[in-house]
């Protein structure tokens, strides 16, 4: 390590927020390549001395995991970017991901104490980083392994929630399968969120890595329908079961025309262009239609993922249609933010009511109404309510609806003794992730209703914690209360 | 990767594939489909089980080679391996002795209605089905069909083979006896099936028929499949692939199957450039038995 010059408080607070290069939007627009290019090592490291160190780091408070944001910050000041990325992986397994999806500004950055006039430590661009220093320049090392205790646990779902899980059970001497209903391992991180964004390679390389420690991936197997979780601990064996199957079924408006040619849902949208790769059609087989004027409807990240693909697909415009204004979107503010300069059109306070058909059944239209801003409502903003007579037409041929997933029914169906909400969530034990069958967790999105990939894998985590006691132990206490959680 | 057993065709361009799929073979019921990708950067596409067993482990199919996928599944010769099979997938068919059953299909739907077929008789129905192709050589399963049934009923639109004419015509004879079908189902082309739907309803016989909407994961992720039945939009591979056909919205149904067709031109074309297939290869393959 290099004797580094010593900076005093005032020095660190004088250096910039550093920038994450990025390709320039005019170009990005028109690829599928990964839009931030990421920090050199030079900007890192700046960056990097921007930090504090403070006595009582309050960015730890922000983070789900609560990752040693200054530790491994303070290594990579002192270069040891290798020892910056072990250091994260005490809490978090998939930095590279996290690093690029994480809802920084409301987590760990939002937190920071720098927060405000002298601008948060860009600890997500930071995360990323050292992960991606790790992926290119360091040897894996297996992680330290506790010796194979017998016991079998199933996982299903191969998101984000799955993946943490199955990492820690693996250490501690589980016998490991994850099981996914699709063709590729990741959930929406394969299906849902896109190569500008999140490339795939890193994506595989970490499954890559599990598989390497143990970990066994089944694709092509559907619980519930290929075999059911009772025949999974009954007939083959397992001692436990995570179920971490996502939030995978796409909400409609009930609205006139939304089964018009042209009218997708962002699951089909997406998984159209991501999972099935129609953007390199004819080369792959799965088409998709290219709009010239794209609108899609929501404000979160799905619609901003779908709404950049149209963009990228070839579309002449490309708009955001959102009933309440910019400020209740849910989106991260780094993807309105890309999203604007690439020449995306937002529509706020604006409501379709009905989807226009041409005379051959395609999409023409988006019948709106504008909405002006109420009370407060549960979620604790303000409702948005139609203005009488504002009606209007947004011109277009592709329409993505973005406004949400409900539960998918597929396990619950096959599993009755499995207790769910009336949404479909399945009911846990708080954040033991234990549900009503004895043996059986649940937890990411199937419980929470959608949220973000570091809860999931937070929750996957706290799962396979009490796997082990349950393990360990054999305790299920049944009396145990189910939280109701709201989606 | 599944492993194809025997692959052969049965008539011009349908193929009848044994596929180990241990699993499937061991769990599905008559009415299921499983989803396949033939290859890398393959669509996925449903097909129905035509048969399977648990003490063997396999499943057949029946692929009738319409565009880019299925013909290039057709071309796979037993030994070779189709990239993935997921499965059991839809609901079963709703069996029941309810007892005197038509069942209506043509084209491939003859297999798919195959092992309902079977089932329905075995749970001690009087079965007739009515299978309906254009030319004799279309026919398919008429033999299997023949061993399950109580009756078959062969129409080609040519006259070629059985009675000339549309299964519609077979039906209306049945219809127009004392007997009235306690039940029919029909499965096939989306006008056949909307025509026998507008048939029985004057009756009030239930009437299902089995929907092929596109298809993309087969689970209720995308809503790709969605269908309005009885007002209500409903997804085909979770809460079908059968329904009452007097509810369905056919019409619908049948624009929203048109929705590639301009992509889908261009992957036949390039897999026709590719494999410079004239008309005379449906002919040449069939005679391949392996
Ligand atoms: C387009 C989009 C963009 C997003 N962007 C962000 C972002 O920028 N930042 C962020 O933090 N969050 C984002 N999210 C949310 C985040 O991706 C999810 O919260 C997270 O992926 C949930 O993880 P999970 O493991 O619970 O489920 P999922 O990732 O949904 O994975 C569930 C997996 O289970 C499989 N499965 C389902 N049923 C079965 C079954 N019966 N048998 C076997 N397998 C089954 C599914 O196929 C799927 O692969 C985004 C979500 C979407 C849709
Ligand atoms: C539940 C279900 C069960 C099925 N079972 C069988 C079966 O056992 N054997 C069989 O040969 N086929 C079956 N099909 C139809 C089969 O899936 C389609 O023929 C196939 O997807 C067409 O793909 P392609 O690339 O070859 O043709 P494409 O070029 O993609 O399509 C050619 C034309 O076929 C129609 N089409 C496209 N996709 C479908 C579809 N999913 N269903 C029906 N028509 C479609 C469209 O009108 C299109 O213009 C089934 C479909 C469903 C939904
Ligand atoms: S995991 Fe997410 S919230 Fe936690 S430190 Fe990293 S970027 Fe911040
Ligand atoms: S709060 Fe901000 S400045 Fe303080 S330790 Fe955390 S990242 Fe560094
Ligand atoms: S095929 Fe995707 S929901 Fe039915």
């Amino acid at each position: 390590m290099e004797n580094l010059p010593v900076l005093t408080k005032k020095d660190r607070m004088a250096i910039p927020r550093q920038k994450m290069p990025e390709q320039a939007p005019e170009i990005r627009k028109r690829n599928f390549n990964e839009v931030n290019l990421g920090f050199d090592e030079k900007t890192a490291v700046l960056e990097a001395n921007r930090c504090l160190d403070c006595p009582r780091p309050t960015c730890i408070d922000g983070c789900p995991v609560r990752i040693k944001i200054p530790d491994f910050i303070r290594m990579i000041v002192q270069k040891d970017f290798l020892g910056a990325a072990e250091k994260i992986k005490e809490d978090n397994l998939l930095p590279s991901i996290c690093g690029r999806v994480c809802p920084q500004e409301e987590q760990c950055e939002k937190t920071c104490v720098l927060r405000g006039k002298f601008q948060a430590v860009s600890i997500g661009r930071l995360e990323r980083f050292v992960a991606d220093y790790e992926r290119k320049y360091g040897n894996f090392t297996p992680p330290h392994f506790l010796p194979s205790n017998g016991k079998k646990i199933a996982i299903v779902g191969s998101g984000p929630s799955g993946l943490a899980c199955a990492s820690d059970l693996i250490q501690w001497g589980y016998d490991v399968t994850i099981f996914e209903a699709l063709h590729e391992f990741g959930g929406v991180l394969v299906y849902g969120i896109p190569e500008f964004r999140l490339p795939k390679e890193i994506l595989r390389y970490e499954i890559n890595n599990l598989k390497k420690i143990g970990v066994k991936f089944i694709k092509n197997f559907i619980v519930g329908k290929t075999l059911t979780i009772d025949e999974l601990m009954n007939e083959e064996g397992f001692d436990a079961v995570y179920l971490c199957v996502g939030a995978g079924l796409p909400w409609f408006m009930n609205i006139p025309g939304e089964s018009l040619m042209g009218v997708y849902s962002a699951n089909e949208f997406l998984t159209r262009v991501n999972l099935m790769k129609a953007y390199q059609f004819p080369e792959a087989d799965t088409p998709i239609h290219i709009g010239k004027n794209a609108v899609v409807i929501g404000g979160g990240n799905t619609a901003m993922d779908a709404v950049r693909t149209a963009m990228r697909l070839g579309a002449e415009t490309a708009t955001i249609v959102y009933r309440r204004s910019e400020v209740e979107m849910p989106a991260r503010i780094e993807e309105i933010h890309h999203a604007k300069e690439e020449g995306i059109v937002f529509r706020m306070l604006t409501n379709p009511v009905e989807f226009v058909s041409d005379e051959n059944g395609w999409v023409k239209k988006v019948r709106s109404v504008r909405m002006e801003l109420g009370e407060p409502d549960a979620s604790g903003r303000r409702r948005p309510i139609p203005i009488p007579g504002s009606e209007f037409d947004i011109d277009a041929d592709l329409v993505v609806v973005a406004i949400g997933n409900g539960s998918n029914p597929l396990i619950s169906q096959t599993t009755p003794d499995l207790k769910c909400n009336k949404w479909g969530n399945i009911l846990v034990n708080d954040t033991s992730g234990r549900t009503s069958k004895r043996g059986v967790f649940a937890g990411g999105d199937i419980v929470s209703g959608g949220a973000t990939v570091i809860l999931a894998m937070g929750e996957g985590r706290n799962a396979a914690k009490s796997i082990d006691e349950f393990i360990k132990t054999g305790d299920w206490d049944e009396t145990d209360r189910l939280s109701q959680p709201t989606p | 990767m599944n492993k194809i057993l025997s692959a052969e065709f049965i008539a011009p361009d349908i193929k009848r594939f044994v596929i180990e799929a241990p699993l499937i073979a061991r769990k599905r019921k008559p009415g299921q489909f499983v989803i396949v990708r033939v290859r890398e950067n393959g669509e996925r596409i449903p097909l129905t089980i035509v048969d399977g067993s648990p003490e063997t482990g396999f499943i057949t199919l029946m692929v009738q080679g319409i565009g880019k996928t299925t013909k290039t599944m057709n071309q796979l010769k037993s030994g070779d391996f189709v990239q993935d099979v997921v499965g059991p997938l839809g609901k079963p068919t709703h069996i029941e002795k309810f007892g005197f059953v038509v069942c209506v299909c043509g084209g491939v739907g003859t297999a798919e209605v195959l092992p309902i077929a079977k089932a329905l008789k075995e749970a001690g129905n009087r079965v007739i089905t009515i299978i309906g192709a254009r030319t004799k050589e279309l026919v398919v399963a008429e033999f299997e069909m023949r061993t399950v049934c109580d009756e078959v009923i062969v129409t080609t639109d040519d006259g070629t083979y059985g009675k000339k004419g549309f299964v519609t015509e077979a039906l209306s004879a049945i219809l127009n006896t004392d007997r009235k079908p306690d039940f029919v189902l029909a499965v096939g082309p989306l006008p056949m099936m909307k025509a026998i739907a507008e048939m029985t309803r004057p009756y009030k016989i239930h009437t299902e028929v089995s929907l092929n909407s596109i298809m993309i994961d087969g689970t209720g992720m995308c809503g790709g499949c969605r269908a309005n039945i009885g007002g209500k939009t409903q997804f085909v591979c979770v809460d079908g692939p059968e329904f009452d056909a007097h509810l369905v919205d056919f019409d619908q149904i049948a624009q929203r199957q048109k929705q590639f067709v301009a992509q889908e031109r261009i992957s036949l074309d390039r897999f026709v450039h590719e494999n410079h297939t004239c008309k005379l290869d449906s002919y040449i393959n069939q005679q391949e038995k392996s």
